[in-house]
């Protein structure tokens, strides 16, 4: 067992993503990420990584995507207002299959609104956010430890499924330090092996003479049927990972619970404390926690709702955001509720504790 | 029998999309005909832009990638980035190059970012259909300046190869023209060299081609060389703006 460290969650997770075998990285600068690129440019040459600063997180995005193209472990990270400028780019390199990892800590919105942490790019994240049918995979981990273990997820869906892969933070997790145990550095054979199983498509070197090979990295089809087999396609690879690769928390759920709780990320924390509070005052109260956010963990939350469930609270740092796919997942076998704070303005473990109360019964 | 003409092995044998007159297909051949000559189709990546040359992906027969408009120059860094021991170009049209992709192209060249640009400079948008492009001349009729370029209200045209060659770091940037066998003759040399010295990762390095567009022009592929003549040669001035190898040289 390697030791504990304590880390900022942007430097935890920079630190497993170059672990991982990422060894290039574009981006720009944003509060409250800007460690993780400060980590990136300190720690990249060391290792004979390419990190570079971009003059846009557009042109970022879409260093991305041309590196994403030769088959290589390459990420991008930033901050909501960011985020949104790597729309077009995403919705590209989802288009054309290309495996990517894109790190949003999350900030307060919308425009430019203001640097404390939220959750407000729920949707952008999980719903689209650029133009087209796409999915990204999410990942909204909970802890510094879980921020860092996210990166080799992140690197070995993104290979596995030739998609872009989101990993969804918050300003807390990035700046909040914790203790955080690092998975082995990845050998330079197996970052090889990493960016050998992408030959058969990506762009590389024509060893084997001219003409043996003529790849193309692309999303566009003009003729509409062809492109509805392209998009058709994408389809089938969203359901299979709609099939695989749920991740989520159940925490204290049992057939006992008075209310099933459902919350992400750092809000998920926050409402575990206060869960932990109400229960060992005789509650008996569970929590389900997304851990992919998308695929969302639709069947979890509905197998959770057991008989003496009257209801379920639904808490974000948003106005309301994932609590529409609980909804769904309930499907009205239970009213859902919802609690949340926005602006950068985080609930605390006492209010999350009196909304609980004034909602249990069903109330 | 003896060969005398073919197709460059650099080119696949899909047709071109062009219109009758275009001279993309012109600029694609020289290209082509530089990585045949330079011996480089093995280890050559390209990327295509959005505009009419968008499908130059199916016609180069290397590893290319297609940008979002106006991010060739960025999607190329990623590449040559990731695979240093490839030759990595953009070809781009002047709404890609010098509209929405300004920041990308400044960027690249600011940072000596060791890709070759080609960029083909028709005055116009012709993908879409004849708008105004950022080097439309100065009163020029297009569907979105219907009564004239006017430049006191959107500007001069962007003369392309003099606002980089302010830069310090780009090693090679050279105008030429596509109108004449003379000038393509001359664009051929500037094509060659500017892969040679990507080949040898001396830096940035750029040529741009005045070009035309007939169908959006509404002029006839003859007449078109001739009004880019009168018209575009003035103002957008065939020469060498940058070559590091000279100076190097002395
Ligand atoms: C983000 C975005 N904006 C606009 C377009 C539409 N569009 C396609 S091509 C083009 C202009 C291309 O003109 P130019 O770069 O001069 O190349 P040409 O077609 O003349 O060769 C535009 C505006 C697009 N595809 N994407």
């Amino acid at each position: 067992m390697s030791e504990k460290i304590l880390m900022k969650g942007n430097e935890a997770v920079a630190e497993a993503a170059i672990r991982a075998g990422c060894r290039l990285y574009f981006a720009y600068p944003i509060t409250p990420q800007s460690e993780l690129i400060e980590y990136m440019a300190k720690t990249l040459p060391k290792v004979n990584g390419t990190f570079l600063q971009a003059e846009s997180e557009v042109a970022a995005i879409n260093m991305v995507y041309g590196a994403a193209g030769t088959g290589k472990r390459v990420m991008t990270s930033s901050s909501s207002p960011g985020i949104s400028l790597k729309m077009e780019g995403i919705s590209y390199i989802a288009g054309a299959n290309l495996p990517a990892v894109i790190i949003n800590v999350q900030r307060g919105g919308p425009g430019l609104g203001d640097i404390q942490p939220a959750q407000g790019d729920y949707f952008q994240a999980t719903k689209g956010g650029g133009h087209g049918d796409y999915r990204l995979i999410v990942i909204a981990p909970s802890s510094v430890q879980e921020f860092a273990d996210s990166a080799s997820l992140a690197f070995d869906l993104a290979d596995k499924y030739l998609n872009p892969v989101m990993i969804l933070s918050d300003g807390l997790l990035g700046q909040m330090m914790e203790p955080v145990e690092f998975k082995p550095r990845v050998s330079d054979e197996e970052i090889e092996k990493h960016s050998e199983m992408h030959y058969d498509w990506c762009m590389r070197p024509n060893e084997d003479g001219p003409n043996h090979h003529h790849h193309e990295i692309n999303s566009l089809e003009i003729d509409p049927e062809v492109l509805e087999t392209h998009v058709n396609k994408l389809a089938e690879k969203y359901k299979k990972i709609e099939e695989n690769e749920i991740r989520y928390e159940a925490y204290n759920i049992n057939e006992n619970n008075e209310m099933v709780c459902c919350a992400f990320g750092t809000a998920a924390r926050i409402v575990k404390s206060a869960i932990d509070t109400l229960n060992s005052e005789g509650h008996n109260i569970g929590l389900i926690r997304p851990i992919t956010v998308w695929p969302f963990p639709t069947q979890a939350i509905a197998d959770s709702i057991h008989d003496k469930v009257k209801n379920v609270m639904t808490f974000e740092l948003n106005l309301g955001q994932m609590v529409e796919d609980v909804k769904l997942a309930v499907n009205g076998k239970v009213p859902v509720g919802f609690y949340g704070k926005v602006g950068g303005v985080v609930f605390t473990p006492e209010e999350i504790i009196e909304k609980i109360k004034e909602n249990l019964g069903g109330k | 029998m003896k060969v005398i003409a073919s197709r460059p092995k650099a080119l696949t044998d899909a047709q071109f999309t062009y219109c009758p007159g275009c001279l993309h297909g012109v600029a694609h051949r020289l290209i082509a005909e530089a990585i045949d000559e330079l011996g480089i189709q093995n280890n050559t990546m390209g990327v295509a832009p959005v505009g009419c040359s968008v499908f130059a992906y199916k016609f180069f027969d290397i590893d290319m990638a297609e940008a979002a408009h106006g991010r060739a120059p960025a999607v190329a860094t990623g590449m040559k980035r990731a695979r240093p021991d490839m030759n990595v170009f953009t070809y781009q049209g002047d709404g890609d190059l010098a509209a929405i992709g300004t920041a990308e192209i400044i960027h690249a060249a600011n940072r000596g970012e060791n890709i070759s640009v080609f960029f083909v400079n028709n005055a116009i948008y012709g993908m879409t259909g004849g708008q105004m492009a950022p080097t439309s001349l100065p009163d020029m009729k297009t569907t979105t300046s219907p009564y004239g370029r006017k430049t006191s209200d959107v500007g001069y045209p962007i003369q392309v190869c003099e606002l980089l060659s302010s830069l310090i770091a780009p090693y090679y940037i050279e105008r030429v023209s596509l109108l004449s066998p003379t000038d393509i003759i001359k664009a051929k040399k500037a094509v060659l060299k500017a892969m040679k010295f990507n080949t040898e990762k001396r830096g940035f390095t750029f040529v741009e081609f005045v070009s035309t567009c007939p169908t959006n022009w509404g002029i006839n592929p003859v007449d078109s060389l001739k009004w880019a003549k009168d018209n575009m040669i003035p103002f957008f001035k065939p020469g060498v703006y940058r070559d590091k190898s000279v100076e190097e040289a002395k």
